[in-house]
């Protein structure tokens, strides 16, 4: 069966697996979603969006939804964790076992989104697909058809929560080619300020497919300050949608990092429909062997006065591939807006590869836009200079390969954070320029 | 100490060094001069271990076969090179350059490598003798720097590394009076017996503040003429055309 009638085959078991749910608001959404899924279909390569990212690989695969699994040992998943307070989602599952909030501020949530379509049934759907567009869009629409489970971040007005909240999606996979389609749902009230991380991990050895969706909502001067981590196994396809609604003189950040997965694709989609609005992207992609990454990203300025900042940085080492596609679209009314974008690539082999296309699309008449795209090797002046200074050559291209990614992770706030990705990112240059020439 | 025989080098088939002799050892001072194109940059790289030239001849250092070596092995042993240009390195610390270098260098001597506490004790000596403030360090390697403070960077480098062996580079090119006075104080007061310095320069004017025993004029990829410290006065007051017409009157 192909790709495009199986999952709407598949989604009639789901829907009687769900008994007497089926009434529900939630529900309706899930049957528009399917059915957009299969007026959509998979995106090709002919698809301006996905020119450089065919998905047929994984259109090949009938994908089941991954079954609620025994929960790992704790231990075994505490190297995920960056010593954080973590709510553990296992095979797209909340993981109760595993999962420890504890000081959250008094009215503040932040629980499994199954328990909120329950307990929190009308937050919930006032805000779930508001911000996540699923015509045309195959992925979020794929998604929202089997939305169940994922995290529920609540922020009521003006509550902060000092410490970074932690969602970890962890893919054990024992069987193989299983699905999960993790939903996170973030509201920030007006004045509300939080660190959340969203880490998506794998342990297995199995083909999987990670579907995310992330919906966050920042209020009126709201500061969210927001991560997002894979670190996929190398079997896995990873496809993410962020959307993002600013509203009036809201502050966001968002940090995407990518190490993991045979075949990525991010997309981050951020409003800014109130005005004064700072927003700041931030990326970093490490690649190597047959590895495929796309970040797409997309920042609609609707209101004057707002501010955003991009900057996506990746290396690519062994025969990988890379995307990166920036769109900042300035609407009429988006006057005084102030926009930069740069993507920055290092290439560590002459196998390795980057599409890079920066896009702007302005509509107002005084605004400031720039953007800027690079790709480059290492400088060699720099390694000579390193060298004739005693270092060796290895130890050079090391050095300057991490001073390279350092520009984005500086960026990290959440210390503990910064320190293992600073970790992971030399380990996992030390693999890349191991099998550069 | 260094010496270097019938030393050729070409880029993409262009010979630029043609047939070098010099001998350098230990205690003195040379002082490579020439006009724009001699050669004498090309010789300074070649030297370091620069790559892309096609080098033949002879170099050796303390007796090893210097154009075997990388161009780490060659600073291990105990050669410096302060760049005409010194490069900027976005993103990689001043302290932790210079401490790793340190510590390579240690590490081939035999010696054990110095923690981050110790070396700080050490760097702050060294920043004094080139009047540099102690923020520098927090800084990136050259980036953003002035002229003078590349060169006074390259002068701290050589203070922390204490080769045997300093190639300068048109150090002074660029400098105003003051930071020629700093580059060269430092020069002299990192001089001693066991070492040597080779000072590749245009004009004479750093050579009034470091004197040398010493000095070639390189012209065409040859020296075409050596002698003391006076010879380096006489180009000042003749200029290089002097030693062009000296040179095509040999070739005649």
């Amino acid at each position: 069966m192909s790709g495009t009638d199986w999952y709407p085959s598949r989604f009639e078991a789901f829907e009687q697996s769900l008994n007497g749910e089926t009434q529900s608001p939630v529900h309706q959404l899930r049957r528009t979603s399917i059915e957009r899924f299969r007026a959509a279909g998979f995106p090709t390569t002919k698809d301006e969006e996905w020119g450089f990212t065919s998905v047929v690989p994984l259109t090949r695969i009938d994908f089941e939804l991954a079954a609620a699994t025994k929960e790992p040992a704790a231990a075994d998943i505490a190297t995920f964790c960056y010593g954080l307070e973590s709510l553990v989602f296992v095979d797209g599952h909340f993981a109760p076992g595993l999962s420890q909030l504890d000081e959250l501020p008094e009215g503040v949530l932040v629980k499994s989104l199954r328990a909120a379509l329950a307990e929190d049934t009308d937050l919930v759907t006032a805000h779930l697909g508001q911000a996540a567009v699923t015509e045309g869009e195959a992925f979020t629409a794929l998604n929202t058809s089997f939305v169940q489970d994922g995290a529920f971040v609540h922020l009521p007005r003006g509550t902060v929560v000092d410490k970074p909240v932690h969602l970890l999606f962890l893919s054990t996979v024992t069987c193989p080619n299983t699905v999960s389609h993790p939903r996170v749902l973030i509201v920030a009230e007006a004045h509300a300020e939080a660190t959340l991380i969203e880490s998506y991990a794998g342990l297995g050895t199995e083909v999987y497919l990670t579907n995310g969706v992330s919906e966050i909502f920042v209020g009126e001067n709201a500061a969210l300050d927001h991560y997002r981590v894979q670190r996929e196994a190398p079997t896995a396809f990873h496809i993410s949608a962020t959307h993002v609604r600013e509203e009036r003189a809201a502050q966001f950040r968002s940090t995407s990092i990518t190490l993991g997965g045979r075949l990525t694709r991010n997309h981050v989609h951020t409003a800014l429909v109130g005005e004064g609005v700072d927003s700041t992207l931030n990326g970093l992609y490490v690649e190597d062997g047959n590895q495929h990454v796309d970040n797409h990203t997309l920042i609609e300025h609707a209101q004057p006065h707002c501010q955003s900042h991009e900057f996506y940085k990746g290396i690519l080492g062994g025969e990988a591939r890379g995307v990166f596609r920036g769109k900042i679209h300035v609407h009429q009314a988006a006057q005084k807006t102030d926009a930069y974008q740069t993507n920055q690539n290092l290439l560590l082999s002459q196998t390795a590869r980057i599409d890079t296309k920066p896009q702007l699309e302005i509509y107002a008449d005084d605004v400031k836009c720039s953007h800027g795209a690079t790709i480059g090797q290492l400088d060699q002046d720099a390694i000579f200079y390193l060298r004739s200074r005693g270092i060796g050559h290895r130890e050079a291209v090391r050095v300057l390969t991490r001073a390279f990614a350092g520009e984005v992770l500086d960026r990290v706030r959440v210390d503990a954070l910064r320190d293992e990705l600073d970790h992971l990112v030399t380990h996992r240059l030390e693999r890349a320029a191991g099998v550069a020439p | 100490m260094l010496k270097i025989g019938n030393l050729y080098a070409s880029v993409e088939d262009i010979e630029i060094l043609k047939g070098i002799d010099l001998e350098v050892n230990a205690g003195e001072v040379h002082a490579i001069m020439g006009p724009n194109g001699s050669g004498k940059s090309t010789l300074a790289q070649v030297l370091a271990g620069r790559e892309g030239y096609e080098v033949s001849g002879e170099a050796t250092f303390d007796g090893q076969d210097l154009l075997d070596m990388d161009p780490e092995q060659r600073a291990r042993a105990g050669l410096f090179l302060a760049f005409q240009y010194p490069v900027e390195i976005p993103g990689v610390n001043s302290t932790y350059f210079l401490r790793t270098s340190y510590n390579e260098i240690r590490k081939h001597r035999g010696e054990e490598a110095v923690d981050a506490m110790d070396f700080l004790d050490l760097i702050r000596e060294k920043l004094a003798l080139v009047e540099m403030d102690e923020s520098f360090l927090k800084r990136p390697v050259n980036e953003g720097f002035s002229g003078g403070e590349k060169k006074r960077n390259e002068i701290l480098q050589m203070a922390v590394l204490e080769p045997k062996l300093s190639i300068l580079d048109e150090t002074d090119s660029g400098l105003d009076i003051d930071a020629l006075r700093i580059v060269a104080n430092g020069v002299n007061k990192l001089h001693a017996p066991d070492k040597a310095v080779v000072v590749v320069t245009h004009y004479q004017r750093l050579l009034n503040y470091i004197i040398p025993d010493y000095v070639h004029v390189l012209y065409q990829g040859r020296i075409a003429e050596s002698g003391g410290k006076e010879l380096a006065l006489e180009l000042e007051e003749k200029g290089y055309d002097w030693i062009k017409d000296e040179s095509l009157e040999q070739a005649l």
